[in-house]
């Protein structure tokens, strides 16, 4: 029995988060049968150290930290075939979302490289308005110490017209910072 | 048609040729696009993977702006028509939600209009017929394997305007162009979107099973409407070939810019000199083949013209010998008489078939005396059942009894198997 899982959540702040996560995901983990369809269809489960099917068990044996500490939500694409495809109707790809976002807000983020990405992308809007595709780029190879990344790409796409030197910027700069702050405030939901 | 027009990004940048080939494209079908006052960026991924008020927020910002001019939106972008249609269904469906997104962005809005993709436009408001009359420049000979990607068909709730495990709103309109549009089954499989960037080692694979993919089932190009799906496909084909030591050259085409190219325009008004891998030779290719096709068709119509005439002459002069010569058993020959004999036999057959068809039941009940039999042999009558049956009974009625007694012992005797 050494290895023999506790098959309930284990305390009363983790029943409450793994119900605080269904909510904000709008589904119910307890539908789930454990088919795998999920998983079968997933394309980039290859990658995955949880395939979807697994990271579901985890919170329906109240694993939250387990789930939370997956590289698969940063693996994951939200390319939303695994919800399309379930034959019980569970929104993994919107579970996958909210337990990411919860590994960001508890500072549990294992896979850096997608979560710069985010950040350097989100930035962009948060100063312009619109994507600053040449900036998000520049930040996102700052941030994770990969000076060259892309390089290559770099010339070719700006002679093609396909990238501006400087970022376009919106009228409402100001509306969208405030969007920002109060989304922030609101914590998410 | 009039429509709120929103570019996103991608259409002023990375997919600059997707923005070019929509103008072209809504000015060739006559659609009038407005572009949306100041609009800002959708948030895209990186939004909802971080905080989902925000991810809704910014979408609505831009719906807001759309709804007070009261026109439906078009979005070509496949990532911004998707999170438009997701805010829209959330405020639909949430009340609180919807309360809480107009604080934010300190305007109205109830999502009374609708955001529209390029495919749904084109497939289902504008109309594959109103296509195929623009087409100049018809592109027989290709052969395209139509990628929807994730975000166009998922999920199907938000989506809805087609199919998302086989949709064929973009095949449907390829085929007006003329083209081929080949079955295969990562149409809808996801790219790795912006994995590429962030996760190579995952993103690289992704894009290297799609292009995989669609060379093995025979296409010779790839048809997208999201700029995200083109970026990988295109820009980073280079990337999947050297990581997996393989050559695909693959065009990647814009649906838009096939639209355009189909209807006359020339390759560089649409940006097909812009793609990162060659797209303008295999569209003469194309071309080539279109001619080619265009010349054998006419000359096979030519030849079988050429028959018919010469089928026609060599008939009048047999009945002109034949009237001649005053040959009783040559105009005996002429299939009109034949026809008339064979036409009893024809239709008795077919009212048969109807009748058998219409009312098994009381038809069975002619063929098989017993009544729980009859019930058996109408329970298993079918296609070949009731052909067979038709023409026994328009030959010889003992002899379709007798058939139908056949199938009726068949019946049971297989259904006693089953029970053992």
């Amino acid at each position: 029995m050494g290895n023999a899982v506790k098959l309930s959540p284990t305390s009363d702040s983790q029943k409450a988060l793994i119900s605080r996560l269904e909510k904000e995901a709008g589904t119910s983990i307890n539908l789930c049968y454990q088919c795998g369809k999920c998983t079968a269809g997933c394309p980039a489960a290859f990658a995955m150290d949880y395939p979807p099917r697994q990271v579901i068990r985890l919170l329906q044996l109240g694993l939250v930290e387990e789930a939370l500490n997956t590289e698969s939500v940063w693996i994951c694409a939200s390319c939303e075939t695994c919800s399309s495809r379930c034959p019980r109707g569970v929104d993994i790809a919107a579970l996958m979302d909210a337990v990411r976002r919860e590994a960001l807000l508890q500072n549990r983020v294992t896979d850096k490289k997608v979560a710069a990405f985010n950040k350097a992308f989100l930035n962009g809007v948060k100063w312009f308005g619109r994507t600053y595709e040449a900036g998000l780029l520049i930040q996102y190879n700052t941030a994770t110490g990969q000076y060259l990344k892309d390089a290559e790409l770099g010339l070719p796409m700006f002679l093609k017209g396909k990238v501006g030197i400087l970022p376009e910027k919106i009228k409402g700069r100001d509306a969208i910072k405030k969007i920002f702050e109060r989304a922030q405030e609101k914590g998410g939901e | 048609m009039k429509l709120a027009y929103y570019p996103g990004c991608s259409l002023d940048g990375s997919g600059v040729e997707y923005g070019l080939s929509t103008r072209r494209t809504a000015a060739i079908l006559g659609i009038e696009l407005e572009e949306l006052e100041d609009w800002n960026c959708c948030g895209a991924t990186s939004g909802h993977n971080t905080n989902k008020i925000l991810s809704l927020a910014l979408p609505a910002r831009n719906l807001a702006i759309a709804e007070k001019t009261g026109l439906d939106i078009l979005a070509p972008c496949a990532a911004c028509y998707n999170r438009f249609r997701t805010t829209e269904h959330a405020v639909r469906h949430d009340q609180n939600l919807k309360e809480k997104i107009e604080a934010i962005i300190e305007m109205p809005y109830s999502a009374k209009q609708e955001t529209l993709s390029i495919p749904d436009l084109l497939a289902n408001k504008i109309g594959i017929e109103k296509i195929r009359e623009k087409v100049v420049s018809s592109l027989t000979g290709m052969k395209a394997a139509c990628y929807y990607g994730c975000l166009l068909v998922r999920p199907v709730e938000h989506t809805g305007f087609d199919d998302a495990e086989d949709p064929q709103s973009m095949d449907q309109v390829v085929k007006a162009l003329g083209a081929q549009a080949i079955d295969w089954p990562y149409k809808t499989e996801c790219c790795g979107a912006a994995l590429a960037t962030s996760r190579p080692d995952v993103g690289t694979k992704m894009i290297y099973e799609v292009l995989l993919n669609a060379r093995e089932t025979g296409a010779e190009c790839i048809v997208t409407a999201c700029p995200l799906c083109m970026m990988n496909l295109d820009m980073r084909q280079k990337a999947a070939e050297k990581a997996y030591n393989v050559k695909f050259n693959i065009p990647i085409y814009y649906i838009t810019e096939l639209i355009a190219i189909a209807c006359g325009d020339a390759q560089k008004t649409v940006g097909i000199d812009r793609h990162f891998v060659e797209a303008g030779q295999y569209l003469v290719t194309v071309k080539e083949r279109a001619a080619e096709a265009k010349i054998a068709a006419e000359k096979a119509a030519l030849e079988a013209a050429e028959k018919a005439k010469a089928k026609a002459a060599a008939a009048k002069e047999a009945k002109e010998k034949a009237a001649q010569t005053g040959d009783a058993a040559a105009q005996d020959k002429t299939p009109k008489s034949g026809e008339t004999s064979a036409a009893p036999d024809t239709k008795k057959i077919d009212g048969f078939v109807t009748a058998l068809t219409k009312n098994p039941e009381k038809m069975a009940a002619k063929l098989v005396a017993d009544s729980a039999q009859a019930g058996v042999l109408a329970s298993i009558m079918d296609e070949k059942k009731i052909g067979k049956l038709a023409i026994l009974m328009a030959k010889d009625m003992e002899l379709a009894k007798k058939a139908a007694a056949a199938f009726v012992q068949q019946e049971l005797k297989r259904q006693g198997e089953c029970q053992d």
